[in-house]
């Protein structure tokens, strides 16, 4: 029996949940068709929904110039890739090494680690031991050691994993049957952990394939262009229009070369493609990451 | 007699002790590169703030430049920058937990009561794509709204109603509301299924109950829902006051543009800290901000967990 009642919340949980949502689709679309947009038409009457004047000539731009974007392309993929599987590797490595309650010094290590969510030695120094001490800039290490690698928050979602989900009883019998401690890793605990594997790992990927600070703090045009990401060129953009904008009384015809408005939108649309095309298929594993990461267990 | 025995028993041990360490080594080997990791881009670091102490020189290196004492912090806190800085990050802090948890909790409860399973996963879905982008395709996103020129606001909605167009990269008056409408929008899916797998986990007895007794579904919300969110509610609550003196780097380097117009309410502590060091190249500033940062930080976090032990002790971080 439907009473008066649930049908009432059914409408208002509708209605408030699919305006959430639209509001959060709609930017997406507008992009995309901004994209695809006429640009002298763009330019006159604005962005809209319905623009009057369709073209793909944003995406020839990209097309033609896809030494640039094309590289960009292929060093997003490599770094995320690269970044991710590293990552992936010493967090479990390091999460199984603290389980270990009775080989001394774990706790030692457990604290090092809880620590550096307390306390860190700000941008300042961090940026200049990496640039001075380390000699990041300009390489490829920048974009996939600071900040990224590894942090404690993961550690720690693995470690509650593999003590709360992986019977202790099969590893000792491993060890009795002569395993070693990387095999019982490699054979057993990994395999066992695929599905916080898998959310760590998808969390971590997409925080290497958003990032552009590493990028803005370590590469320089001149040194590191060949290094750019997608996100990096995307802030570039920005960044050379503020000073085109900040400059443009005293330099009147300033000669950065800057993409059109809708070129732009293409160029961002590319960025986030594989995002929108991934996230159906992984999005239990997203749901799973902020769940388990959100709230303390 | 005895004396084989004795002979024995350290050689006993010494195997021993060898057995145990072939056992335990592995672990050690395991642990070592993330060690590494965490010494190199977390430990290594925390000596640099002696560069907040020193008058730095870089041909002298951090060691070499003379010590200055708190000059740096001096010269920061006599600047009006500090207090608006501090001001704008703590202001947008409170806000956005606020604003954020309120909209998350009502999306929360009334996503679940939907019926559909399918129309249900949709919403969860779209409300958390925001959330996965980064905040530069975001700056992307709001500029299509935002541009004073091509802006879809300006033209699209203004102009048509015959108002002025707005230039909205310059009005001060705007950005509070568009920064907290911007940061609820990107981060209300992530705390929204935070809330929802609270709610999924009350058990279903209680709202059997309450409706035999003939309870509306608002009473229901008000007297079963909410009292038992309120866990999770704390605990986000210490996180964010652990994080009070930070902020979304992205979102207030991105969203504004770099407009020196907007500074006044847009300037937090990071996005200070990051102009005086890349943009000025001011050492003493930066890493004065940034030290005061990190201390003030750090002494919230163990205030708030500290205020938890006390309160609810079950909930507290460490």
């Amino acid at each position: 029996m439907k009473s008066k009642e649930s049908i009432m919340t059914q409408a208002i949980a509708n209605f408030v949940c699919g305006l959430f949502a639209l509001m959060a689709l709609l930017p997406f679309i507008l992009l995309i068709i901004a994209s695809l947009t006429d640009n002298t038409w763009a330019t006159a009457n604005g962005f809209s929904f319905f623009p009057k004047k369709w073209s793909l000539d944003a995406y020839h731009y990209i097309a033609v110039q896809w030494d640039t974007i094309g590289r960009a392309y292929l060093m997003t993929l490599v770094v995320t890739a690269a970044g991710t599987a590293v990552s992936i590797l010493i967090t479990t490595l390091f999460a199984y090494a603290i389980c270990q309650a009775e080989v001394p010094g774990m706790k030692l290590l457990s604290f090092l680690l809880i620590f550096t969510m307390l306390f860190n030695g700000g941008l300042v120094a961090t940026y200049y031991t990496y640039v001075n001490y380390f000699h990041i800039r300009n390489t490829v290490w920048a974009l996939i050691f600071p900040g990224l690698l590894m942090n404690a928050f993961n550690v720690i979602l693995v470690r509650n994993y593999f003590t709360n989900s992986i019977p202790v009883s099969l590893i000792e019998a491993a060890r009795l049957d002569g395993a070693s401690e990387f095999g019982i890793f490699c054979k057993i605990v990994l395999p066992l952990s695929l599905p916080i594997v898998a959310t760590i790992g998808l969390m971590t990927g997409l925080m290497y394939w958003n990032d552009w600070q590493n990028g803005m703090y370590y590469l320089t045009e001149r040194g590191g262009g060949h290094l750019y990401t997608i996100q990096i060129i995307l802030n570039n953009i920005n960044e050379n229009i503020q000073v085109l904008i900040q400059n443009s009384s005293s330099l009147g015809g300033m000669n950065i070369k800057m993409p059109s408005t809708t070129v732009r939108m293409a160029i961002a649309t590319v960025g986030i493609l594989p995002i929108l095309i991934i996230y159906p298929f992984f999005q239990k594993y997203f749901v799973k990451g902020i769940t388990l990461g959100g709230v303390k267990e | 007699m005895s004396t084989k025995s004795t002979a024995a028993a350290p050689a006993k041990q010494a195997s021993r002790k060898k057995i145990r360490w072939k056992r335990i080594l592995p672990f050690y080997l395991m642990a070592l590169p993330g060690l590494i990791y965490i010494i190199i881009n977390n430990y290594l670091p925390m000596f640099g703030i002696a560069i907040a102490f020193k008058k730095l020189n870089f041909k002298m290196g951090i060691w070499g430049s003379p010590w200055c004492g708190f000059d740096n912090f001096k010269f920061l806190f006599a600047s009006s920058d500090a207090w608006v800085i501090t001001r704008n990050t703590i202001l947008y802090n409170i806000i956005f937990f606020l604003a954020g948890n309120i909209v998350a909790i009502a999306i929360a409860i009334l996503i679940n009561e939907i019926r559909k399973k399918f129309v249900k996963k949709l919403y969860q879905s779209l409300i958390l794509l925001p959330f996965l982008m980064s905040w530069v395709i975001i700056s992307y996103l709001a500029f299509t709204f935002l541009s004073a020129e091509t802006g879809m606001v300006n033209n699209s909605i203004l102009e048509p109603i015959g108002r002025e167009g707005i230039n909205w990269y310059q009005e001060r008056k705007y950005w509070p509301f568009i920064l907290v409408f911007i940061n609820v929008w990107k981060g209300v899916g992530y705390s929204m299924i935070i809330y929802l797998s609270s709610i999924v986990g009350i058990s279903m007895d209680y709202f059997e109950a309450a409706r035999i007794d003939g309870a509306t579904k608002w009473q229901q919300i008000r007297r079963i829902t909410l009292p038992l969110l309120k866990p999770t509610l704390i605990t986000l609550f210490i996180l964010s006051v652990g994080q009070i003196f930070r902020s979304d780097f992205g979102l207030f380097y991105q969203m504004p543009r770099n407009s020196g117009a907007l500074y006044p309410v847009t300037r937090t502590l990071d996005v200070y800290i990051y102009q005086a060091l890349m943009k000025n190249n001011d050492y003493s500033m930066s890493s004065a901000a940034s030290v005061y940062q990190s201390i003030v930080g750090f002494v919230l976090i163990i205030g708030a967990n500290k205020l938890v032990k006390k309160y609810e002790s079950s909930s507290s971080l460490f």
